[in-house]
């Protein structure tokens, strides 16, 4: 399916995610301007605040987004009963929006007004005006084609990064870069970038209008003038209406999913068991990047999601790896109840371990099983990892002890789609990928034997807050229900029913329960 | 002009043992002591950097003396409310400072309007001005400030510091950026336009020749601190050297044409 095809079936769901996007982008450039303005009018008045408060604006804008998301998910800030600060979803990408958004414009806010000709401040002054008629009247509408070139950047950046939004379910464009990431589809990224691009030449081009309005000189400036307060105006009215709407709906149950395609697979069909068995309403915020599930998790901001039992014990817990499954899980069962208020159910019954992977052709021609049998071979080759592997305690650094491997180049560090993409087109020649990985199959790549043990278990097990088995103990019986419920083969097709042949979530979902089974007696 | 400093010993201006320093200690004026009677024109002579500037803008309390006491019309400076200050003192510098977002009328109206004068009275004002400086209202009022030749925005900050009828003008050197043919006619044009108005007018110029054009006194700064205060006879009589230095240029045989036109001034 080309792109144009692509958008044109999707056209309202394209639409719906451009909208959002608009939103987030609108309401935070809207929120930094109601800040930034005025912080930069501030700075020329009390010059001493120049450098601490550009400097802050400074760093806030080198702090990567999913840093910052990480920061702000456990924040849990009120005004007037309305929840400012924290959880996630859109409140908090818009929060770390507007802190990008910030540099732009109040460094161009207290340019602008410094630039102004002293000869003019000094005639202003000198005819009896009040400091607040030589802002407003002389200053400000002076400095307007500046701070206007500021919004216009700020708003850019922000079009730009508001795609990261998607890892914290706050949608937009972004929703399709990840997911096409994810599967691996080109077309799919296109349908989330292009659309973006566009959208940030537009608000460039439009802005770049209003700028050219604004610099005093140009033709028509009263009449553009308007133009800017009602826009002004129209961000103000938006950002109020969007922050009355109350932050998290009542008696619903929030269930959450990381940002891979296996586990938005089981957040649905945790959500779809829930619903129908459970007679109880979800809501779902799947897309969580890197360990932001677990943050949201223990703030309360979710309240049910798939976890493993490896990832739990050494990445949350910080304990060495184990090989011993059951082990494994007794840990981290009681050390969740005992430290987060968090209880581990029945597990599903696959464990998705990390798989080393080589193409099928290498596999064949040299012979290769096991990676015992590969790290003869691994000094000619380059290997390529996800961030993940990179950087968690049982992965790449005691992987190659164990292993005894050696590349010939350093490990390419990378997003963990990408690594798949990169073995194929034979940029790197082993990965590591994840065992229930519907592009296995696909690609015709072979998983390397972990001959000597050295992964430890990752069960699959759902992970859910007390207080939520205590109010609805539905709960707790509905989701035991799926335990033991699939298997390593079956988990790997219902990857690729996804990743490959791309059927919906839900479809697929509602197909598992039926041929499982998976229904309970009405209470 | 001798006659009317005579005639009206009213006191507009007052610096007592002025003095002003910067906040590094160094001294731009020292000691000043100085009048402006009402309705007569002083000009503050001397080089550039010498002090002129600085004793304009404690006039209008741009800026407050560190040492001594500025009065206008009796009170202290100090005393007064700045903004009201201001606006009963019109003020032209050099470089105009018209905004340039605003058109010509608009900039003239300016203080009327913050005055909260009523629309049609600001225009009334705005056309008797225009009209009083040698423009014509239909063509310049909608026009903005870059549209103008330097002559014609100078003519425009003249009338927009008259546009509250105030009864002291403050000029630094507000002829100083024009060409010369320009600046002639502009002087002319100055020089019959304040004696119609009777102002207490404090004009600031490092050309000699415009000082004796327009002055009633002129008072000769250098380094801070008054070297010379009288009439302009007085200034050819003086043996101080830095007086003999500014009357030189007067005698300065190239430029004399514009002596000559004006036998009178030197030779009262």
């Amino acid at each position: 399916m080309n792109l144009w095809e692509f958008l044109l079936n999707h056209r309202s769901e394209v639409l719906e995610l451009a909208l959002e996007h608009l939103f987030l982008v609108g309401l935070s450039t809207g929120i930094a301007i109601f800040i930034g303005v005025p912080l930069g009018i501030l700075l020329t008045r009390w010059p001493r605040l120049n450098r601490p408060v550009l400097g802050l604006a400074n760093i806030m804008q080198t702090v990567p987004s999913l840093a910052l998301f990480g920061f702000l998910i456990p924040l849990n800030i009120y005004l007037f009963h309305v929840r400012i600060l924290g959880g996630i979803g859109a409140r908090t990408a818009v929060v770390a929006l507007v802190l990008y958004a910030l540099l732009p414009i109040i460094r161009n806010t207290f340019t602008g007004l410094s630039n102004v000709d002293p000869a003019i401040r000094e005639a202003g002054r000198g005819m009896g005006m009040t400091d607040r008629q030589l802002l407003f009247q002389v200053e400000i509408p002076l400095a307007l084609g500046v701070i206007v070139a500021g919004v216009r950047v700020a708003t850019v950046i922000s079009v730009g990064t508001a795609t990261i939004a998607a890892a914290i379910d706050a949608g937009g464009l972004g929703r399709y870069i990840f997911r096409g990431l994810r599967m691996n589809d080109n077309t799919l990224i296109l349908a989330g970038a292009v659309p973006a691009a566009l959208m940030a030449l537009a608000a460039d081009f439009f802005l770049g209008w209003m700028e050219r309005l604004m610099t005093p000189g140009a033709q028509g400036w009263l009449r553009g003038r308007r133009v800017v307060w009602a826009a002004l105006l129209a961000v103000a009215v938006g950002a109020g209406a969007a922050l009355m709407i109350p932050a998290k709906s009542g008696d619903r149950i929030a269930v959450g999913a990381k940002d891979f395609t296996e586990q938005i697979i089981l957040g649905e069909l945790v959500a779809h068991v829930l619903e129908s068995n459970a007679g109880l309403q979800v809501v779902r915020h799947f897309d969580l990047g890197g360990s932001l599930a677990h943050q949201a998790l223990v703030a309360g901001e979710i309240d049910i999601y798939v976890e493993y039992t490896g990832t739990a014990l050494t990445a949350i817990l910080k304990q060495p790896p184990r090989a011993d499954p059951a082990e494994v899980y007794r840990r981290v069962r009681e050390e969740y109840a005992a430290r987060f208020g968090l209880e581990w159910l029945r597990p599903l019954g696959f464990s998705n371990t990390f798989a080393i992977l080589i193409r099928g052709e290498d596999a064949r021609r040299l012979n290769l099983r096991t990676i015992s049998q590969a790290a003869r071979y691994t000094p000619q080759w380059r290997a390529g990892f996800g961030q993940d592997f990179v950087s968690r305690p049982d992965g790449y650094a005691g992987f190659a002890r164990t292993y005894g491997l050696k590349f010939a180049e350093l490990p390419r560090e990378m997003d963990l789609s990408l690594t798949y993409r990169a073995l194929v087109e034979h940029e790197v020649d082993l990965i590591a990928g994840n065992s229930t990985d519907g592009l296995i199959a696909r690609h015709d790549l072979v998983q390397l034997i972990d001959d000597r043990r050295y992964f430890p278990p990752y069960d699959a097990v759902p992970v859910v807050r007390q207080e939520i088995l205590k109010r609805y103990p539905r709960v707790r019986d509905a989701l035991n229900m799926l335990g033991g419920s699939i298997s390593v083969a079956e988990m790997r097709q219902l990857n690729s029913q996804i990743d490959g042949e791309h059927r919906a979530v839900e479809e697929v979902v509602q197909e598992l329960v039926r041929k499982k089974g998976l229904r309970l007696a009405p209470p | 002009m001798v006659i009317s400093v005579s005639d009206n010993h009213q006191k507009a201006i007052e610096f007592h043992d002025v003095s002003y320093r910067l906040f590094d200690g160094k001294s731009l004026l020292s000691n000043l002591n100085l009048e402006v009677f009402q309705g007569e024109t002083l000009v503050l002579l001397g080089r550039s950097g010498s002090g002129k500037t600085t004793t304009l803008k404690l006039i209008n309390r741009l800026l407050d003396p560190t040492e001594g006491e500025v009065r206008v019309e009796g009170v202290a400076t100090t005393r007064w409310d700045p903004i009201r200050l201001r606006r009963r003192i019109g003020y032209v510098i050099q470089e105009i400072g018209l905004f340039p977002h605003l058109t010509v009328e608009q900039n003239i109206g300016l203080v009327p309007r913050l005055e909260g004068w009523e629309a049609e009275r600001i225009q009334g004002r705005v056309r008797g001005l225009l009209d009083m400086v040698g423009l014509d209202y239909g063509h310049f009022a909608s026009r903005y400030p870059r549209e103008l030749s330097g002559g014609q925005r100078q003519r425009v900050g003249v009338a927009r510091a008259l546009a509250a009828d105030p009864p002291i003008m403050l000029l630094d050197e507000p002829f100083g950026a024009l060409d010369p043919i320009t600046r002639r006619e502009i002087q002319q044009e100055f020089h019959s336009l304040k004696k119609r108005l009777g102002k207490t007018i404090v004009f600031v110029t490092h050309d000699v020749r415009e000082a004796f054009l327009l002055a009633s006194r002129i008072g000769l700064i250098k380094d801070g601190e008054m070297v010379l205060l009288g009439q302009p006879a007085d200034l050819l009589k003086s043996d101080d050297p830095e007086v003999r230095a500014f009357a030189d240029c007067l005698r300065d045989p190239a430029p004399s044409a514009e002596l000559r036109s004006k036998p009178s001034v030197i030779a009262p």
